[in-house]
């Protein structure tokens, strides 16, 4: 029988689940598209965690975090509940110890968090934005009809990287268009694009923030090699990939599960892959407000309820 | 005359107190709600910001419940503030929506004029009018004290949003009340009330300062109940906009032995100017907040908002100068609630390790 804890990563755009044993390592890690249905992602991860591991288990804690980390919660029976700037920050510091800043990019937002004696000091997140740098790159790499595992690296063999206006991913796509037609290489103009993007992350999320080494760049974008190299020329120092990037923030979680030791956990074990679990909603017309109240049920019974305002759904049933 | 205002907070009760007392029929509009929000919105210019959107959609929510003047401050200085209810007008007018507008400008600077304004408003006998300020003198301490109890209460009581409850009680029986032996006695039973809620038994409360623009600071409905949120996070709010210190400070010039803003004491070397809205406010009340030893600082601001915009660049340096963490936050219509959560929870989850860090 093996104790594990549980690391749940729910994010608009990708749900992971990892495992690790009681000391800490890597046993499993699942990586899914959540497509709009966290639900199914949740249970899908888990199913994987548990065939890969086999029945012999039992969890000794759960971490939630990701924008779904209320409903994860609610739905696992976690122990720990943490934000993606914590869990991010967790992991990052148990990969490299010492780290004193974390570049984060994922498929729809981006983060920095800086770190002094193992604490996190500062942080900031992409706010006016809204077109995601993971999103955005996938997008080219469709359009120059090049398989995104290939991207990144054409970037590496460029000459002269093209400059890219990067102010905004509507300006550095038409701006790239252009360059193309002026006959530039597509190695040029991937290199281009991708320092235009650092450029961007460092000027939007990173400005005024004292970016100190070591430097650990992780999310999914940190797959991408172009982006790599524009980083760590940009920054002058040497950028940091840890070997799990893409599911460090349900690392993080389970990390965070693994420090609180809670006696028994709350889980709800692993027959909740096979439970009915709905979402449904409403919208409140007890004021002008018309929340757009949401619930979490499982069979008849409501789990939970979100996104009134006045707290009159929510508090209504005791979580 | 019917007259009606912009909410801002709780200043509802408080002019609604002062506008009775000289003779004149209030309309209070609606409470703030998203209604209030996509009416001003679909109406302003997008890149105006939120005040002046929210306001807008309060004169056309208080137009349903008939009211036909509007009683709204103006300003000058280096703020978009002074120049709202000359857009606010033209973009009624627009809309066909009639209103008549009596707008205050500084006495400081317009005194003649607002005497004026408040002899054409007038509907009684002088006496009743400085009962009326009275009255709205005494809410406006009694709102304030009560609140700042109830800050000091979220982060403590057992059950979530009982504090709340009580304090919601209390403005309607506040703004009920007639006399000054009533006020009297609301604010003494809320008290008791208040002190009679069952508490947490061990909560380890960390001490966070708001500052900021004054809407965004006051109105729960633009900043996304910031004080509620921050109160069920376990943090004690404190802050140093109130309406009664804005009052004494801005109307009765300080004459009122108030604790008072003192920028031009507290800002420089940081900040050595008036920059217009509150912003010079902001830099010299995150200086206190860190002598006072607050755990960190959060600056609210509508998105563009300049005063807001030249304290932020200068928070670096007082957050290095004195040690505290600050955090700003641009609020417009369309901040998101998960995305502030999320800064939140982040942000007090820093202030608490760094704080187990020093303690350890
Ligand atoms: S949930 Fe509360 S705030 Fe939202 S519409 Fe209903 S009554 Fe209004």
């Amino acid at each position: 029988m093996t104790s594990i804890y549980l690391g749940i990563d729910v994010g608009s755009v990708s749900t992971n689940v990892i495992a690790l044993d009681i000391d800490g390592n890597l046993l499993a890690s699942v990586y899914l598209r959540t497509r709009g249905q966290p639900i199914p992602a949740i249970q899908e991860g888990l199913r994987e965690i548990r065939a890969t591991l086999g029945r012999e288990v039992t969890v000794a804690g759960v971490g939630t975090t990701g924008s779904g980390r209320g409903l994860a919660a609610v739905m696992t029976g976690a122990d720990v509940v943490k934000n993606e700037i914590t869990a991010h920050a967790v992991a990052a510091s148990q990969v490299v110890p010492g780290v004193q800043t974390v570049l984060e990019i994922g498929g729809q937002d981006s983060k920095i968090i800086i770190l002094r004696q193992g604490v996190v000091t500062d942080f900031a997140m992409n706010t006016v934005c809204a077109a995601g740098t993971g999103s955005f790159l996938d997008q080219q790499a469709a359009r120059l009809g090049i398989p995104i595992e290939n991207f990144g690296r054409l970037a590496l063999g460029a000459k002269n990287p093209v400059r890219i206006a990067g102010r905004c991913a509507v300006f550095a796509e038409s701006d790239m268009i252009h360059k193309q037609q002026q006959g530039h290489p597509l190695d040029d103009i991937v290199a281009g694009l991708c320092e235009a993007l650092v450029r961007n992350y460092l000027n939007n999320v990173g400005k005024g923030k004292e970016i100190l080494p070591p430097v650990v760049f992780q999310g999914g974008v940190a797959a991408n090699a172009g982006m790599r190299q524009a980083f760590s020329r940009a920054l002058g120092t040497e950028v940091i990939v840890p070997e799990h990037y893409g599911v460090m923030g349900a690392y993080g979680a389970a990390l965070l599960a693994r420090e609180a030791r809670p006696k028994t956990s709350a889980f709800r074990g692993f027959e909740l892959t096979e439970r009915d679990f709905r979402t449904g909603g409403f919208e409140c017309r007890g004021c002008a407000n018309h929340c757009e109240v949401v619930e979490l049920r499982e069979g008849k019974e409501v789990l939970a309820r979100w996104g009134d305002r006045c707290g009159k759904w929510s508090n209504a049933v005791a979580v | 005359m019917k007259v009606t205002f912009p909410h801002m907070g709780h200043l509802w009760l408080v002019l609604k107190a002062a506008l009775t007392g000289i003779g004149l029929e209030v309309v209070v509009p609606p409470p703030c709600t998203r209604r209030t929000l996509e009416l001003g919105v679909r109406h302003a210019p997008e890149s105006a910001c939120l005040p002046l959107k929210v306001n807008l959609g309060n004169y056309l929510e208080a137009k349903e419940l008939g009211a036909d003047t509007i009683v709204m401050a103006g300003g000058v200085g280096p703020c978009r503030i002074g120049y709202y209810s000359q857009v606010q007008r033209e973009i009624l007018r627009d809309l066909g929506c009639a209103y008549e507008m009596v707008v205050f400008e500084p006495p400081d600077v317009h005194f003649n004029e607002v005497w004026d304004k408040i002899k054409y408003l007038n509907r009684r006998p002088w006496q009743d009018g400085v009962h009326g300020v009275v009255m709205a003198w005494l809410k406006a301490c009694a709102v304030d004290a009560l609140e700042q109890e109830v800050q000091r209460l979220r982060p403590r009581e057992a059950q979530t949003g009982l504090a709340d409850a009580v304090f919601r009680r209390a403005l309607q029986e506040l703004d009920a009340a007639g006399s000054r032996k009533e006020v009297n006695r609301v604010v003494k039973e809320i008290k008791g009330e208040l002190a009679a809620l069952p508490l947490k038994p061990d909560v380890r409360v960390i001490r966070v300062g708001i500052v900021g623009e004054i809407y965004t600071v006051l109105e729960p409905l633009v900043n996304l109940d910031i004080e509620k949120r921050l109160g069920a996070l376990g943090v004690e709010v404190v802050r140093g906009l109130f309406l009664s210190r804005w009052i004494n400070d801005n109307l009765f010039k300080g004459l009122l032995p108030l604790p008072g803003h003192h920028p031009e004491k507290t800002a420089p070397p940081f900040l050595n100017h008036f920059v217009g809205g509150h912003g010079w406010e902001s830099v010299g009340d995150t200086v206190t907040f860190a002598r006072r030893g607050c755990d960190g600082v959060i600056q609210l601001a509508p998105l563009t908002c300049m005063p807001e915009i030249v304290a932020h660049s200068v928070m670096p340096a007082v957050q290095q100068a004195t040690g505290i963490p600050v955090m700003t936050i641009y609020l417009d219509e369309q901040t998101g609630e998960a995305g502030l959560q999320t800064r939140l929870e982040a942000f007090v989850d820093m202030l608490r390790r760094q704080k187990g860090v020093r303690a350890g």
